[in-house]
């Protein structure tokens, strides 16, 4: 089993799924994290996803591919969800795919959360 | 010109060759990463090569070898003039239409996992981007970029 150079942390409250992902988000992490946030979707049922990715100093489109499965995860639940925070590179990349005309982009200007 | 104002001197230059384990993405774009940084790059031109690398290498490891473990052959070389020079070969499926398949958000991957963007990506970070293919013979990657930095390579 390969080390991993990422992980995340989480907050459920109300019906509200906090998920700060921290490291690096390529084909190899995502793989696992995928697996790790699917099941937390599952449990709580979410009505508002928050991927705050303020802690990820790289990614490449397979993290594109990472948010965009789970925003239809979430939608299949009825839910929302947004994105908080991208690092300047972070923010080149979602610019490139337009993500935005998709999901929310919020900064919070490094207030953690609400 | 054939490289659009890249210069043909090599002043430095490295290969790398990895099996295609996923984990070898971080290895392969750290390592061209820290090859690069002799000619003292802006932090914002080295993440955009590292994301390329990273699309060109994963591209070997999820579709080139899709069903089997092989090499991804990198070369990187230093060119006069604040270039680089990178090319990721693999000997994996080959591409049938490279034209299609750099398209914006074309993928063939039916997992549902993945955007299509990773050509996009490899256009937009660096500034010349070159496709070869032959489907059952595999493919070749080469992308050129200038850094705005003042370093030389002494
Ligand atoms: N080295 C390769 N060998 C074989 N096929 C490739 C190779 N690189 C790319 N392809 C083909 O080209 C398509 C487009 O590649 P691209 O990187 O743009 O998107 P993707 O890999 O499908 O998705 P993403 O990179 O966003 O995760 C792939 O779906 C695949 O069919
Ligand atoms: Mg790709």
């Amino acid at each position: 089993m390969m080390n991993s150079n990422c992980g995340f942390e989480h907050e459920y409250n109300e019906g509200e799924l906090y998920v700060r992902l921290r490291g690096e988000i390529d084909h190899h992490s995502a793989a696992m994290l995928r697996g790790d946030i699917d099941t937390l979707i599952y449990e709580k049922r979410p009505q508002r996803l928050l991927l705050d990715l303020s802690g990820v100093g790289f990614m490449d489109s397979s993290g594109l591919g990472l948010i965009m499965g789970r925003y239809s995860l979430v939608r299949e639940f009825g839910g929302s969800m947004a994105i908080l925070d991208p690092a300047e590179p972070i923010m080149k990349i979602l610019n490139l795919a337009g993500i935005k005309r998709i999901i929310a982009i919020e900064k919070t200007k490094g207030a953690k959360k609400k | 010109m054939r490289n659009k104002g890249f210069s043909s001197v090599v002043r430095n230059e490295m290969k790398l060759t990895l099996p295609s384990y996923s984990v070898n993405e971080g290895v392969a774009r750290a390592v061209v990463a820290a090859f690069c940084a002799q000619l003292d790059p802006a932090a914002s031109e080295l993440a955009d090569v590292k994301c390329a690398v990273s699309e060109a290498v994963t591209n070997c490891i999820v579709h080139a070898y899709r069903d089997s473990v092989g090499s991804i052959y990198i070369t990187v070389k230093i060119l006069e003039g604040n270039g680089v020079r990178i090319e990721v070969r693999d000997r994996g499926c080959g591409i049938a239409d490279v034209k299609a398949a750099r398209q914006p958000l074309f993928t063939t991957d039916p997992s549902g996992e993945r955007s299509g963007m990773g050509f996009t990506v490899m256009e937009n970070f660096m500034d010349i981007l070159r496709v070869r293919s032959k489907p059952g013979k595999g493919t070749v990657v080469i992308m050129f970029k200038r850094f705005a930095g003042r370093g030389e390579n002494k």
